[in-house]
């Protein structure tokens, strides 16, 4: 019991040691934009089942929006908005932008559901990447973009509807709230920031 | 017999560490409706949950950025906080000295997660908060007791409650003291609360700023003590560093969480 208990105690020291610790070393590495969202320690699925972490995308403006895949109401017209987005951007001749679709939903969206989403809304390209967290690392990234949500019932989830712009280093430079709203700021926005 | 006295110093050993427990009160779990219900179904379930007998203090925090320090304020990460964070303490280490037993503000809700994460707790959930703050000294719920609603509004209207200190107030009837009338606390999903009526970019409907607005609508407007607390909480950004936002911590009560270890 003693014994049981002494390694449960270094357990809970060192997690929350491990952590800081991992972090520090990483700040030594590069130095990283203070707010960039490259900091975020977070493990994320892909469509494809890969596991990445945000400064993966590292040297890429995202494009992000957070959905879920089982929402019938708002989030078909946020797709359309991303997928107009897309559209416009790359008739631009903009090509490394990497749009990203968040899942709030990530007890039910898995790689699997989000690979067939992605199909089912023709968004199969490399430059759209889905992806599936923690419920704790959702939160995390939710706050990081204000963006509110609460699950209102097994499937459906409530939420805030902004599509966010970060340049290369993670830094969030833009967001546009509200749906069906894709005028030329937004997309000249991502431009601005894919130049530099 | 040697063994017993070992055993015996082991649980000497447990019951020390739990000591922790001890600064939380058990909160039995049951139905409540919360302000601002989800959809048709209006009752929430809160489970069993340990919570933070006080706000956590300015004492408190200083020992956590001297142990962790990424969280002291000129190592602080931007993206977690604003440049608010702690910006009344003397330097990285040290708290205003007179402050040591009030309730720590100017904190961000990443750095409220961080600490209690460390204390091997979490922060305690909207409905955990409403559900043990609904609570007067003799009842479980006397949110229907007008008396009690009007001195938690009354509260409200004092001036620089986050300048008392800790642990003088009532405890209520789960042994929980401070939760009105000192500071707003963080919970770990505030970000869930959504008003309509709230509109971060003037001119749109809420329909087209959430999905499923519609669902979402307060169910007891009589609690207007409740409604200012949802308001405060729907403004916030999980940076923010307030002087009138601190936060206290929360632990599930499982079984297998019977026993703290620090």
């Amino acid at each position: 019991m003693r014994y049981f208990s002494l390694i449960l105690l270094s357990f809970f020291l060192f997690s929350c040691q491990e952590n800081t610790q991992i972090e520090q070393s990483e700040n030594m590495e590069d130095t990283m934009d203070d707010l960039s969202i490259y900091q975020l320690p977070s493990e994320w699925n892909t469509q494809d089942g890969q596991t990445i972490e945000f400064k993966d995308l590292k040297g890429k403006p995202l494009v992000v929006v957070m959905i879920y895949t089982a929402c019938r109401t708002a989030c078909p017209r946020l797709v359309a908005d991303m997928r107009m987005i897309e559209e416009r951007v790359s008739s631009k001749k903009m090509r490394d932008i990497q749009y990203v679709m968040v899942s709030i939903d990530p007890i039910n969206d898995t790689p699997e559901k989000l690979k067939q989403f992605a199909k089912d809304n023709q968004m199969e390209g490399p430059e759209w990447l889905f992806l599936q967290g923690t419920e704790d690392g959702v939160r995390d990234f939710a706050n990081i973009m204000a963006v509110k949500y609460k699950q209102i019932n097994p499937i459906d989830f409530s939420h805030s509807n902004i599509i966010s712009v970060f340049d290369r280093r993670g830094v969030m430079k833009y967001q546009k709230e509200g749906l069906g709203l894709v005028g030329e700021e937004i997309v000249n926005k991502i431009v601005a920031v894919a130049k530099n | 017999m040697r063994k017993l006295i070992l055993l015996m110093a082991g649980f000497f050993l447990i019951s020390n560490a739990s000591a922790q427990t001890i600064q939380m009160a058990l909160i039995e779990g049951g139905n409540y409706t919360p302000l601002y219900g989800v959809g048709e179904q209006s009752e929430t379930s809160v489970g069993d949950f340990y919570l933070d007998k006080l706000p956590v203090t300015y004492a408190d925090f200083q020992e956590f950025v001297r142990k962790h320090p990424k969280w002291q304020k000129s190592n602080v990460t931007k993206l977690f906080a604003d440049s608010r964070y702690l910006s009344n303490w003397e330097n990285d280490l040290k708290a205003p000295a007179n402050l040591m037993d009030k309730p720590i503000t100017m904190v961000s809700w990443f750095a409220a997660k961080a600490y209690c994460e460390c204390q091997g707790k979490r922060l305690p959930t909207v409905d955990e908060w409403e559900y043990a703050a609904m609570a007067s000294t003799s009842k479980r719920d006397a949110r229907s007791d007008s008396l009690y609603n009007v001195s938690i509004l009354r509260s409200y209207e004092q001036p620089k409650t986050y300048m008392k200190t800790v642990g003088n107030s009532e405890s209520n009837y789960w042994g929980v003291q401070d939760m009105h009338g000192m500071v707003w606390e963080w919970t770990q999903d505030f970000n869930s609360i959504i008003l309509t009526g709230e509109s971060r970019n003037n001119g749109n409907t809420d329909a087209g700023l959430f999905c499923a607005a519609g669902a979402i609508g307060a169910k007891d407007m009589m609690n207007y003590a409740a409604f200012m607390r949802f308001a405060m909480r729907s403004s916030l950004k999980a940076n923010f560093s307030l002087t009138t936002l601190g936060f206290r911590c929360a632990k599930d009560a499982g079984p297998q969480n019977q026993l703290t270890f620090k």
